[in-house]
């Protein structure tokens, strides 16, 4: 199913940085020094290796150079084939792998300087997610305060594992700070690479870390709901990106029946998980992780609970869907229109001031 | 030991007209280490007054995350003569095997499962008297039960060991491990243990907990016994997709897996996903002749409790139908905390049949008791 011609706001496209050198005007110059003084030439995760198939689609690969890292490709590859409303960036580049949180403060301000510069000033049709060090939550309030009075900067950035759970104490400058500007916090598969990424130690293939992120976003939302984020800021919308979707319903399933026997320990979560997540959560479309059967998908998304969870996102140029297939059969004309346009819109408000 | 005969007897005949079950996740505990004793080397008595077990993990008495219950336990399942929840085979003939008509139950011995202990002698030492202890205490006094062989799964050749120790004994009926592993479970190291397995004709049990020293978060260590309870869904996640990623169910073709206590709701969408990004990836993986669905579908199965609770029962019966009704294993957990029951935790829409298979047809069918 392909997404109408125009109107869809896709809720996650990916830049992508062509070398460390686009940075250097966007540093300070202590760290276009740095750079120059170390040899620093590139911070590429092990997340997204640039040969592999599912890190960009085979007719979205330039015949030089990275996919996704100029305007121009991005303009042939989906802006004007589908002419989407609005597309929000998010930038994935190594910054939050660093160990020093000074030079993850100082490279994530030249990424948003670059992507304002680069892409947001030159097509009206973009937003973008602000990238902080989330090494240093002061210093990603900084980042934050300091692009906050941008409104193309729709959503506050992070990576679904870091150095400790998302719903740690430690993190919530950074919600607050989010929540004070109308900013939705977006988590993005992705993984500073503190931990293995599955419980049992390191994996053996790419394909493993991949899948494994789903597990990574169901932990973490567990994090969010039992520290009691969405309770302490009843404002914050968060949003799964890149996290698949149909884990969902099993997951709030046994969250949901584990809180009822043990909520004398988080007394503070004072409503099912389920009703949390439909107040506060949302999760972008691609991938789909979908059943093969169409009947299958239709149960799934009675499974969902909620009309209102899901947001259109292609994650360009990450190869989830071939040809126009954005949109997985099975849903309704009702629910493809929601996805597409009325849950985005609800969900990062400042698109409701810049787009009618 | 203290059993009331007369109500045990009692309970009995009106247990009668329930369906009779398997129950897949039985916990009997030793009362103290030191009721293995005679089952262990005078070697390791002293060895464990002096230094305790040392495990992943940095808590020698007391649980990072306190649990629901007092040693999370039901607070009813305290035999009358004080000893530990699960240690006295006449309590819990009377208050759960005779009631509930267990039919088959198969023990699975968490407290402790030895295959965590850092020393690998000790492991393989304690394992073995836990599969003693077990046959000597439970199996060989009640004919309804079936033993587990704890293995010491972070050794290979001492696993190996202890699988063809019991191989020709028919009372016990699978290999026995906790999921916290310290590597994923299907790499390499564990090849040996799963060949043993398949050698001596039993499937492989994973049940959930133990400590592999990695938090259980990709993200770092959480807070809270709701997350860490919760997280035992992700682990076992992760370990079915090591298990069809490396290839071990290509290696073992007749190689069957249980997974206990992981919760279950979660396997098709765990199934879908690996099936589209392994379409994607597949040349990283090029021992793979089949969709990892296909080998979860012939390979894996699952145990109920703590059986997931939608709010509309008719959405377990969907995942049910997805995972396959001949997959599911009825589990108790006795007598932990979070015990279903067997009278209320099924969906009261299943038919009779769907209903018979996973009370006992497919347990008995998996243990190759027809």
């Amino acid at each position: 199913m392909r997404p109408p011609a125009s109107g869809a706001i896709d809720c996650d496209i990916h830049p992508s940085v062509p070398g460390l050198e686009v940075l250097l005007p966007y540093l300070t110059d202590h760290w276009r020094d740095y750079v120059a003084q170390t040899g620093l030439h590139e911070l590429e995760s092990v997340s997204y290796p640039l040969g592999a198939p599912i890190t960009a689609r085979q007719d979205w690969r330039p015949r030089r150079g990275k996919p996704a890292s100029t305007l121009d490709q991005l303009r042939s590859d989906l802006l004007d084939r589908w002419n989407p409303k609005v597309a929000i960036c998010n930038c994935l580049y190594g910054v939050q792998l660093l160990f020093s949180e000074d030079m993850a403060a100082g490279i994530a301000r030249a990424i948003n300087g670059w992507i304002a510069a680069e892409w947001l000033d030159r097509e009206p049709r973009l937003r973008a997610s602000i990238v902080v060090p989330m090494q240093n939550p002061e210093l990603a309030v900084e980042e934050i305060e300091h692009w906050a009075a941008d409104r193309r900067f729709v959503q506050v950035l992070l990576l679904v594992m870091g150095d400790l759970p998302l719903g740690r104490r430690y993190y919530w400058p950074i919600y607050a700070a989010a929540a004070r500007h109308g900013l939705p916090v977006g988590i993005h598969a992705g993984s500073s690479y503190r931990h293995p990424v599955t419980p049992v130690g390191w994996p053996s293939f790419y394909t493993e870390d991949y899948v494994n992120q789903a597990q990574a976003f169901q932990t973490q939302l567990t994090s969010l709901i039992a520290e009691g984020v969405f309770n302490k800021f009843p404002d914050l919308r968060v949003v799964l990106i890149e996290s698949g979707v149909t884990w969902l319903p099993a997951h709030l399933w046994r969250l949901s029946k584990f809180w009822r026997g043990l909520r004398m320990e988080v007394p503070w979560v004072d409503r099912p998980p389920d009703e949390i997540v439909r107040d506060q959560v949302r999760l972008t479309l691609q991938p789909v992780d979908g059943p093969p059967q169409r009947e299958q998908f239709e149960r799934l998304m009675d499974h969902m609970g909620s009309d209102r969870l899901l947001l259109f996102s292609t994650d360009y140029p990450h190869w989830q869907f071939d040809g126009d297939d954005a949109l997985p059969d099975g849903l309704s004309a009702d629910l493809a229109r929601k996805i597409l346009v009325d849950n985005p819109r609800e969900t990062y408000l400042r698109l409701k001031e810049t787009v009618q | 030991m203290n059993i009331n005969v007369a109500s045990s007897t009692r309970v009995k005949s009106a247990a009668r007209a329930k369906l009779a079950i398997a129950d897949c996740d039985l916990h009997p505990a030793p009362n103290g280490l030191k009721e293995l004793h005679p089952y262990l080397d005078e070697r390791w008595h002293r060895h464990l007054e002096m230094f305790g077990t040392l495990r992943r993990h940095g808590y020698q008495q007391g649980p990072a995350y306190p649990k629901g219950q007092p040693e999370a336990m039901r607070r009813d399942s305290w035999p009358p003569d004080g000893s530990r929840p699960g240690s006295r085979l006449g309590f819990m003939q009377w208050q759960h095997l005779d009631p509930n008509n267990v039919e088959l139950g198969v023990l699975t011995p968490i407290s402790p499962h030895p295959g965590g202990f850092q020393n690998a002698e000790m492991s393989a030492a304690f394992c073995r008297a836990v599969n003693d202890w077990q046959k000597a205490e439970w199996t060989q006094k009640d004919s309804r039960l079936r033993a587990s062989i704890t293995v010491p799964y972070e050794h290979g050749e001492l696993a190996v060991g202890e699988i063809e120790r019991r191989a020709d004994d028919p009372e016990f009926v699978q290999v026995f491990l906790l999921s916290r592993t310290a590597a994923p479970i299907g790499q390499r190291r564990y090849w040996p243990m799963f060949e043993a397995a398949v050698r001596a004709n039993r499937p492989v049990a994973i049940h959930a907990f133990g400590f592999g020293g990695f938090p259980i978060t990709g993200g770092g260590w959480p807070s809270f016994y709701l997350e860490e309870m919760t997280g035992h869904a992700q682990c076992c996640q992760s370990q079915v997709t090591s298990l069809v990623l490396e290839g071990v169910f290509e290696r073992f073709p007749t190689l069957r897996v249980v997974f206990i206590e992981g919760g279950f709701a979660w396997l098709p969408s765990l199934a879908w996903r690996l099936d589209r990004h392994w379409k994607k990836l597949k040349s990283e993986t090029p021992h793979l002749e089949r969709l990892p669905s296909e080998y979860i579908r012939d390979h894996i199965w699952v145990t109920t409790q703590p059986m997931e609770e939608p709010r509309s029962a008719g959405h377990l019966i969907d995942v049910c139908e997805w995972i396959g009704w001949d997959k599911i294993l009825f589990a108790t957990d006795y007598p932990h905390w979070d015990f279903d029951n067997p009278a209320q935790c099924l969906p009261p829409a299943l038919t009779e049949e769907q209903r018979g298979r996973i009370f006992l047809e497919n347990a008995r069918s998996f243990y190759g008791m027809n």
